[in-house]
Parts: structure tokens; C-alpha cells; sequence
């Protein structure tokens, strides 16, 4: 039975894989340019340093703030407005003595009346150990993942996911990268999630790739996958499209200190969704996947044979 | 075929009931309240609230309701003007006893919370308040441990004037000998009086020992500090008046002190901080300062101190008595009209203190206030502690008469100066100085932002799937949304019930869910499609739809599953209040998408001769 019989729509992903080579090279690569170059541009989480939100009744005046702040030598500081021009955010990198009070004195000298909507002060060595668990969650993730794969699936589908992953989360970074949006610790969640989501996608097709290895008497991997990628075709267009609907409700309505983690899921999912279709399967085709490779060991040939 | 027994569809509708049940606190809103607690161990009971209902009636005060809950009594307002008034006034006529805090107070009816029925908890990012992590100085407390047992170490050996010369290296204690014989004495008695002092490894010459707090007494000193600031740290936020305060350790050397709706953190953040305590000493008349500054020699049994504008003073060595002695401290005015300390000494301060009125009639007395600050500062790269310690003379004030336990002081700058020296001469002081290395504050202002920003976004993007899967899934759409929204009400459910902490993030981590969730059914629906193409069957189609997508669905589930709880345990604050929604949403979602849409599925279609599938 072909698809053409079932009005599936039949698109030859597998035939253009090498387009889309080409195309995630070119993302990576500019990524990971600009990430080499110019690198990620660091919330105070990460670098340490203080950070004021300031609520005026009126427009507020960042030139008299700014001289303000730099009469009293307070060095690297960044004043500009937030959501709107009665709300004004100053960030300032470690102090020479750096510590939770710098922001009381700096409130106290903007003088009176002004409503102090946020203050952040995060130690320099806080800073260090918040990046150090960051980057150590994203592994351990990926190498639970790693070893969830490995052992549902076969260890080319785990390495697959994980092409894809880290193909999703280097163009992720790189668009972070690319237009200096400020990393923080609520990105780095959203590229965690980012992970998940991914994921997610890659395995239904995968799991769908081993259905139909399983099915059928055909031996060429290329159709079976691509036939795989048809038939899960529509779905994950739908669950893409869901997502990005609360998503962009996220960014539009969720208020500034959300926007970037918003911003990065979208960039994500839209990443993830075509990596699942591309990248993943790709990557086990170059592997050389095969049907003996899905056939079930002895063991689990007897529990599939037992279920009704 | 696609028939569900009938016990499984009560057992069901059984559990969507008990967690609507629980979901239904969060419908009410909150009222306006004042908290009213005890200090220290002293719970309030009944006859607390019949005076304070007393005072408050007496006062023409407008309340809603009190009463006593969970050894607090809560007065519930209608409006923030009589809530304020009140404060000053329960402020004003109650003792020090109770700590007085404004808070808000879920209007959850009795029998809902006789039901254990609670609310969702707002996180601080939702609420406003203050959080802080503190990190006590250890490398303080271990070099107190060494001066300690230099002490005891000293008056173990004197007895038999076993050694020859004790000095302090490092953390490290060197005692000499005059004999290997004195020395192998002095180890036995080392061994049983001071067992916590062991021989460092490699510092054992002929005649002398290197020795070192065991590894045991050192993490039973950090820990005993650390346990002592976290009572401290209680007591001055009882003085502060913070309602549900969190205080509690993290690690072995930090402690989280988080304060919901506090307004005044600069207040905050300065009592929090500050360790500091006075002394009492007596001027040294008989030397003249000028002339030990200038010659460079400090006479015998005095020390230099200064005055907070620099002038130079000669104080006598020996402490009458010190801040520990002190029981209570008020701020007051003094009938000068100055700001001052009224302070109660225990006994034994109390017998020094008059003790050396007696014999120093006519004399100068100085009080002293000593600060030590720990700071983190960046040296070339590299974070370095670094310790200061104040001390200044805040009056020299002739004796007039004798006294015992009760007197006042002057000398302070200001009003708030006073209010704040009586507060932490009251809570005790730190056991050793502590840095806020971490600070995140959220204001009023911008809580009730982000509490409206969060429950816009979840509506319209909830909304937003709503009629897209209806849209696309007509009446199977109609089944998912049904599902998406039990769901929802389940998240809600689950979060009251653990009284897990509701944040920004956590808002975002529903609303992902939200988007994700569908998804199981998404799955379901087309592969219901696909086998209707293949089968005329609808039945079937339905049943083995439901069948093969549900190993795909567990499979892409438990993956996300792994990365979120990665998520939960390695993240802080804000990873953390979304792993928590984001795990809890992808495991009801298993529970709502598949087994409730199925029941509902099978109610509609189950059984029945279908010609068409409205999908």
C-alpha cells in the first residue's frame, strides 16, 4: 500500500537532505562564528553585579540619571528604559566593593518617591557557580537522554538526538548570540526546555521509523524513513503550531521579565521542528541504519509476541 | 469494544472530582489581614485575641473578622486604611512578646479548608518581597574555634606548667617544650582533656607540637554557628514584623532568608547584615591620649579608641560588660530630646555594672559600638573576602550615681540609629559576620504586574489552542480541549495540594504544558485518521489509534520527563518554579489526554454503529 492511496501528502525529505545539510551548516557555522566572536551577552546571573527597576510617575530622565550615577563613580553602569519610558532599568557590572548595599545607596541618591519595582544583586561568586550548574544541568540532561534513547531505541537513534539537540541549542545560542539579547538564568531554562521539546519531536518520528521498518518487508532505509517523516508529517506540524500559540501569547502578554525566555523557546521549537524532520533522521541514515537493527533481541521478541 | 467498565469511569470522574475539589481554593481571592504571632516560644492563645479584639474595638477600629489560626491570630479588613491604622495601633498597645505583620489572608470558606483545602503559594516574583542568601563567614568561625581552644589549651597545661611557650600559626597551635618527657605529658593530657586538639600531621619535632581542631569539632563549630545565625537571623526578623518568613539553610555555609511583602529592604538588609554589639568601658584618666599618640606607646592596660568623627579617647582594657549581658533594649528620647537606648542587663551584668559605678563615681564610662563587616571584593579577577571590624566611641559620659541593670544611653545619630542598635541588642548578635552575596527583590508594583501578565498569557494562549484544536478536531477537538482544561484544573490542583511555590517561570512552565499537552492527543487523532484510511472499520480505527500512539506518547513524555527533572534538581529560582509546573503538567497530561479523553471518546462513540467520525 503507498502512501499516494492514503491522501497523504508525499514530500521527498529524505532526497533533499542534502539542501538541508548545507542549510544546517550555514546556521551552525554562523552560529558558532558569532558565538567565537562575539559571544553571548551575559545577565548579571551569570557575570554578577546589581540590577535596579525603577517605576517614575512621569518620563524619566536617563541623561540626569546617568550623570547622577557617574558623579558618584559608579563605573559601567547601563541605564535605559523598560517596557516603557516611565520604567528605567540600570544595571551595573562588580564593583570595585561589590555588595548588596550598592543598591540601597544608589536608590537613596536617585532621590525620593521613586517606586523601586526590582533589585537583583548577585555575588561574583554566585555568578560563577550559577554558570557552573548551568552548564552542568544541560549535560546531565543530555546524557540522561543519551541513555534513555540508547536504551528504548539503538545507540544511532540516541546519537541522532543528540545531533539533533545539539544542533537546536548551538543555533539557539547563536541567535542569542547574533542579535546580543541577554542571556539569563530564565533562558537558560527555556533552552533547557528547548531540549525537551526537541526531543519530543525526534522520537515520535523515530518511533515511527521502527514501526515501519517492523512492518514492512522492504529493506531500503531511505523510503522507510521517509515514509515515516510523511505520515508524522502532520502532526508535528499541529504540535509545533500549538506550542508556538501560547508561545507568542508568552511574548506578546507575558511582560518583559518573560519576553526573553519567550523569545527563545520560539526560536527553539521552530529550530527543533525542522531538525526533528531533518537533522535526526539524517543522522541515522548516515549511520546506516538497517532493518536487522530493529529487529528485537530473543527476550523481547517473546514479550511482543505475548501482548494481545 | 471501546467501552470502559463502569468502574472505571466512576473511579474517574471520582478522582477529577477530588482534584477540582482542590483546585477550588484558588477561586477565592484574599482579604487584607494582619498577623498576629508570638515571639520566641511564646504562643498566642484565646485570651490573646479577646484583648486584641478588645483594642481594636476600643479604637473604633472597622474590621472584618478575627480569629485564631495556627497559633496566629488573623484580623481580616475590608479596606488597607483600617488594616494600616490598626497595625500602629496593635504596634502601639501590645508587648514585644508578638510580632505584628501585615499579610494577606485567603478568604477560603470553612468547610473547604476544614477539607485541608489551601490555596497555591505565590512566589516572591508574584507577590513582592524580598530574597536573600547569606553566606557565613567560616573562615571567622574557625579562627574563633582556635582562639577558644588556645585558651582551654593554655589552662590545661598550666596546672603541671607542662610547656614552655604556646603561639597561634595559621589556624595552627605550636606548643614547646623545655623535655621530651613534659611533651609526652602534655600529649596524654591533651588526649583526655581537649580530644577536639589533634596532633597536625608532619609539625612533631623534638621539642615541640603543631596542633589541630579535628575535622569532626571543625564542621561541629560551622555547623553550630550556622545553626546559631539562623536564630538570630529569626529573632530580627520577628522584630522587622514579616509575615511567613522563610529562613532556612542551604548547604553548610548559607542560609535563605526570604520576606514576602517587605517594602523596606534597605531596613531590611541592614539588620539583616549587621553584626554589631556594645561594650562598656571605662575612660583612662590617668594617661593623656595626645601623648600616647605622639610617642606611639599605649600605656599598660588601655587602648586607643576613636569617636565616629575621629577624636582619639584612651579606654581602659578590661570590659565591664558587653552586649551578651544584654536582656532588652528600647529606643526612646531622652528627656533632651535625643534618641537613646534604654537597656536591661541580666545579673551578672548588672553586678559589674554596679559594681564599678560604685567604685568609679565621678569617672567617665564609654560606650562602644563594634561592626564587622565581611565584603567580597574583586582582586585582579579573583573573589577575596574581606573582614573589617568598627569601633567607635559613641559617648564618654560621666558616672553620676550608682546603678545596676537599668539605664539609658545617648550619643546615637539618629532616631533610626537608636531603633536599630535596640532591635539587634534585643535579637542577639551573630555568632559570626555573614555577607548577602545574593539579593532579588521585587516590588509591589511590579508582583501584581507580572500576577496579571502571567494569567493573561496562560488565558489567551489557552484560548488560542482552544479553538484551533476545535477548528481542526471538530468534535474530537471538542474531547481534547475538555481534556486540555481538566488538565489544567489538575496542575492547579496538584500545585495547592504539595503547596509547591507558584512563580513567573512557573506561570511560563503551565503555559508550555498547555501547548505541549495536546500534543498526546494530537497524536491520538491522527493516527485514528490513518487508520480509518486503511480500515472501513471506524471502531477499530479508534481503538488501535488509541493503541499505537500510546508507546509513542510515553516515549516522547518520559524523555521530557528526564530533562525537567534534570532541570529541578540542578536549577535555583527561577529553573526551579518552572521544572516543578513543567513536571507536574507533563504527568497529569498523561493521565487527561489519555485515559479521561478516552473515557469521554468512548461515551460518545463506544458501542454504537458510527458511520462517520466528526475528526
Amino acid at each position: 500500500m503507498s502512501l499516494r492511496s492514503l491522501n497523504i501528502p508525499v514530500i521527498d525529505f529524505v532526497g533533499k537532505r542534502k539542501f538541508a545539510l548545507i542549510f544546517s551548516a550555514i546556521l551552525l557555522i554562523v552560529s558558532i562564528a558569532s558565538l567565537g566572536l562575539q559571544g553571548l551577552k551575559f545577565g548579571i546571573d551569570f557575570t554578577g553585579g546589581t540590577l535596579i527597576e525603577l517605576g517614575y510617575e512621569k518620563t524619566a530622565d536617563l541623561e540626569s540619571i546617568r550623570t547622577k550615577l557617574a558623579e558618584a563613580e559608579y563605573k559601567g553602569a547601563n541605564v535605559q528604559y523598560f517596557g516603557s519610558d516611565t520604567e528605567v532599568l540600570i544595571q551595573l557590572e562588580p564593583q570595585a566593593t561589590s555588595s548588596a548595599k550598592l543598591s540601597s545607596s544608589i536608590i537613596r541618591m536617585l532621590g525620593e518617591g521613586i517606586d523601586v519595582r526590582r533589585v537583583e544583586f548577585v555575588g561574583p561568586k554566585v555568578g560563577e557557580e550559577l554558570t557552573n550548574d548551568g552548564g552542568l544541568a544541560m549535560l546531565y540532561a543530555l546524557i540522561g537522554i543519551l541513555i534513555y534513547v540508547a536504551f528504548r531505541f539503538e545507540y544511532r537513534f540516541a546519537l541522532g538526538s543528540i545531533a539533533a539537540i545539539v544542533h537546536d541549542v548551538i543555533i539557539t545560542l547563536g541567535v542569542f548570540s547574533i542579535l546580543q539579547i541577554e542571556f539569563d538564568l530564565t533562558v537558560l531554562a527555556a533552552i533547557l526546555a528547548v531540549i525537551g521539546y526537541s526531543l519530543n519531536d525526534t522520537i515520535v518520528v523515530f518511533d515511527r521509523i521502527r514501526e515501519n521498518f517492523l512492518a514492512t518487508r522492504h529493506v531500503e532505509p531511505e523510503p522507510i524513513v521517509n515514509e515515516a517523516l510523511n505520515q508524522t508529517l502532520s502532526r508535528t506540524i499541529m504540535t509545533s503550531l500549538t506550542t508556538l500559540l501560547v508561545l507568542l501569547a508568552l511574548f506578546y502578554l507575558g511582560g518583559e521579565v518573560i519576553n526573553s525566555f519567550a523569545g527563545a523557546l520560539i526560536v527553539g521549537v521552530i529550530i527543533g521542528t525542522y531538525s526533528s524532520i531533518y537533522v535526526a533522521s539524517s543522522m541515522i541514515l548516515a549511520l546506516g541504519i538497517s532493518k536487522e537493527d530493529m529487529l528485537p533481541s530473543e527476550k523481547e521478541k517473546k514479550e511482543i509476541d505475548a501482548r494481545p | 469494544m471501546n467501552h470502559y467498565a463502569a468502574w472505571k469511569n466512576l473511579l474517574i470522574v471520582f478522582f477529577l472530582f477530588i482534584l477540582g475539589l482542590y483546585a477550588l481554593p484558588n477561586l477565592y481571592g484574599s482579604d487584607l489581614a494582619i498577623q498576629i504571632s508570638g515571639s520566641g516560644n511564646y504562643d498566642v492563645s484565646e485570651r490573646d485575641l479577646d484583648k486584641i479584639n478588645d483594642t481594636l474595638s476600643d479604637n473604633g477600629v472597622d474590621f472584618k473578622s478575627i480569629s485564631l489560626e495556627d497559633k496566629n491570630v488573623l484580623v481580616r479588613f475590608n479596606d488597607s486604611q483600617s488594616q494600616l491604622s490598626s497595625k500602629a495601633i496593635l504596634k502601639d498597645s501590645l508587648t514585644r512578646n508578638y510580632v505584628v505583620a501585615l499579610n494577606l489572608a485567603p478568604s477560603i470558606p470553612q468547610w473547604l479548608s476544614n477539607l485541608g483545602g489551601k490555596a497555591m503559594s505565590l512566589g516572591l516574583d508574584l507577590r513582592g518581597g524580598v530574597h536573600f542568601l547569606l553566606e557565613v563567614d567560616m573562615n571567622a568561625v574557625t579562627a574563633m574555634a582556635v582562639d577558644r581552644y588556645y585558651n582551654e589549651l593554655r589552662a590545661a597545661l598550666r596546672k603541671d606548667k607542662l610547656y614552655k611557650k604556646i603561639r597561634k600559626e595559621d589556624n595552627l597551635l605550636f606548643v614547646s617544650f623545655k623535655s621530651e618527657a613534659l611533651k609526652n605529658e602534655a600529649k596524654k593530657v591533651i588526649k583526655e582533656d581537649l580530644p577536639d586538639l589533634v596532633v597536625a600531621e608532619g609539625s612533631e619535632q623534638e621539642l615541640e607540637i603543631g596542633l589541630e581542631i579535628s575535622a569532626a569539632a571543625q564542621a561541629d563549630a560551622k555547623n553550630g554557628a550556622l545553626k546559631q545565625n539562623i536564630t538570630t537571623l529569626r529573632n530580627r526578623v520577628n522584630e522587622l514584623g514579616v509575615a511567613e518568613p522563610i529562613i532556612q539553610q542551604q548547604g553548610t555555609e548559607r542560609i535563605v532568608v526570604q520576606l514576602p511583602g517587605v517594602q523596606d529592604t534597605a531596613r531590611a538588609k541592614e539588620i539583616l547584615g549587621a553584626v554589631a554589639t556594645i561594650e562598656f568601658r571605662m575612660v583612662d584618666e590617668k594617661n593623656d591620649v595626645q601623648t600616647a599618640i605622639q610617642s606611639g606607646k599605649t600605656p599598660a592596660g588601655s587602648k586607643i579608641y576613636k569617636f565616629k568623627d575621629g577624636r582619639p579617647l584612651l579606654l581602659k582594657s578590661n570590659v565591664i560588660t558587653t552586649g551578651e549581658n544584654i536582656v532588652d533594649a528600647s529606643s526612646s528620647m531622652d528627656e533632651n530630646n535625643q534618641p537613646s537606648v534604654s537597656i536591661v542587663l541580666d545579673s551578672s551584668g548588672g553586678r559589674s555594672m554596679l559594681d564599678t559605678t560604685k567604685e568609679f563615681l565621678g569617672y567617665r564610662m564609654a560606650v562602644v559600638f563594634i561592626e564587622n563587616q565581611v565584603e567580597t571584593v574583586m582582586e585582579d579577577g579573583v573573589a577575596v573576602k574581606k573582614r573589617s571590624k568598627t569601633q567607635d566611641i559613641i559617648n564618654a559620659a560621666t558616672i553620676q550615681g550608682t546603678f545596676s541593670n537599668r539605664f539609658q544611653i545617648t550619643g546615637l545619630d539618629s532616631a533610626r540609629e537608636a531603633t536599630n542598635l535596640a532591635l539587634l541588642l534585643r535579637a542577639g548578635s551573630l555568632s559570626a559576620p555573614v555577607e548577602i552575596i545574593e539579593e532579588r527583590t521585587i516590588g509591589p508594583s511590579l508582583g501584581a504586574d507580572n500576577i496579571q501578565k502571567g494569567l493573561i498569557s496562560v488565558l489567551v494562549g489557552f484560548g488560542l489552542v482552544l479553538i484551533f484544536m476545535a477548528w481542526r478536531y471538530r468534535v474530537f477537538g471538542l474531547v481534547a480541549n475538555l481534556a486540555l482544561t481538566l488538565n489544567l484544573v489538575t496542575i492547579i490542583s496538584i500545585l495547592s495540594l504539595i503547596q509547591a511555590t507558584l512563580t513567573l517561570p512557573g506561570i511560563a512552565g503551565i503555559v508550555l504544558t498547555v501547548g505541549m499537552a495536546v500534543d498526546a492527543n494530537v497524536l491520538i487523532f491522527e493516527r485514528i485518521k490513518e487508520e480509518m484510511r486503511s480500515s472501513k472499520n471506524i471502531q477499530k480505527a479508534i481503538s488501535s489509534g488509541y493503541e499505537k500512539a500510546l508507546l509513542t506518547i510515553a516515549d516522547a513524555n518520559i524523555t521530557t520527563l528526564i530533562a525537567s527533572i534534570v532541570l529541578f534538581s540542578f536549577g535555583t529560582g527561577p529553573i526551579k518554579g518552572f521544572a516543578v509546573t513543567l513536571t507536574i503538567g507533563i504527568i497529569t497530561s498523561m493521565f487527561t489526554a489519555i485515559i479521561v479523553s478516552r473515557a469521554i471518546i468512548n461515551l460518545i462513540y463506544g458501542g454504537k454503529k458510527v458511520e462517520e467520525l466528526a475528526i
